[in-house]
């Protein structure tokens, strides 16, 4: 190492990333898995109450959300293919689409969470503290798993929206894209804990 | 080597038509839980929801493209997953 020659070295490691992301949507699906378990051991537990509290919450809101995230989760998997392809422009558009897409999710979850609220439906309401030990149970699992849920779709639009940026400046291109695929990693986990939140809280009454 | 990971592109239209199987499936499983089936509507429903995972695993998630590594890592969770919850229904429903 005698010579001072300027050696530019880029350090990357595309599979060490995404194996990184697997490794911590393990930990994803294993703390929505727990909660999976607990809703299902409660369910087993509380049969009727966990009925008639279900047919509360409305199949239309949840399909049409469904339906959302479903379409959503093709658009960012199909942009891994645009910027493949080296189209740029479609790349921001498909990302584009489905930060559009989340937003829309978001908003049906508000006008969701709004309506129940003002039946009296959130937790520690005077209406719920009346309720059935069951039914309690039944909404706090409900704010707590959508909740959760919610969450990783804020994070994952923040993410996609920061892996837009990088796709505006060039950074992320044909031959260096492990972080959109990451993002896209990340947005299907969201997907698909939603199938399966989906026909537990809103199809199985 | 990295450069082999990526040199599978996955047409637009493979994306297309998962996700037609994928709206397809859950217009049935609404349908399905709307009828009264019993105790069949929670297996269906949730039969559903698994041939909906594993085809967002397999395409969208591209570990039918990736290294096998990937698919067999994703495996062992979900049978830790399975585990647990049986165990966990062997106690609740023989104590």
């Amino acid at each position: 190492m005698n010579d001072h020659q300027v050696h530019i070295d880029e350090h990357r490691d595309d599979e060490g990333a995404k194996t990184g992301m697997w490794i911590f949507i393990f930990t994803e699906l294993l703390l929505f898995g727990g909660l999976f378990i607990a809703y299902s051991v409660y369910r087993y537990l509380n049969p009727l109450a966990f009925h008639l509290a279900a047919e509360e919450l409305d199949t239309t809101l949840g399909t049409i959300n469904t339906v959302i995230l479903l379409v959503s989760s093709m658009t960012i998997a199909m942009s891994i293919s645009a910027i493949q392809y080296k189209n740029k422009k479609l790349t921001l558009i498909l990302m584009g689409i489905t930060l559009l897409l989340a937003l829309a999710f978001m908003v049906n979850k508000y006008f969701e969470w709004s309506g129940k609220i003002s039946h009296g439906i959130y937790p520690g309401s005077m209406t719920l503290q009346e309720a059935s030990r069951g039914e309690l149970l039944f909404f706090g699992l409900y704010y707590a798993m959508t909740g959760l849920h919610a969450l990783h779709i804020v994070i994952g639009m923040a993410f996609i929206g920061y892996v837009m940026h990088l796709v505006v400046k060039n950074e992320v291109q044909h031959d260096n894209f492990a972080i959109l695929e990451n993002s896209g990693l990340y947005w299907h986990l969201v997907d698909l804990i939603w199938i399966f939140l989906f026909p537990l809280f809103y199809l199985i009454t | 080597m990295e450069k082999d990971q990526h040199t599978h592109i996955v047409k637009y239209r493979t994306y297309v038509y998962v996700l037609i199987a994928l709206l397809f499936m859950t217009f049935v499983s609404v349908a399905v839980t709307g009828i009264d089936l019993g105790p069949y509507t929670v297996t269906t429903a949730l039969l559903l929801a698994s041939i909906k995972s594993v085809l967002v695993l397999l395409i969208f998630m591209h570990l039918k493209f990736d290294k096998k590594f990937y698919g067999i890592m994703v495996a062992s969770v979900f049978l830790l997953l399975a585990c647990v919850i049986v165990i966990t229904f062997m106690d609740y429903l023989y104590r």
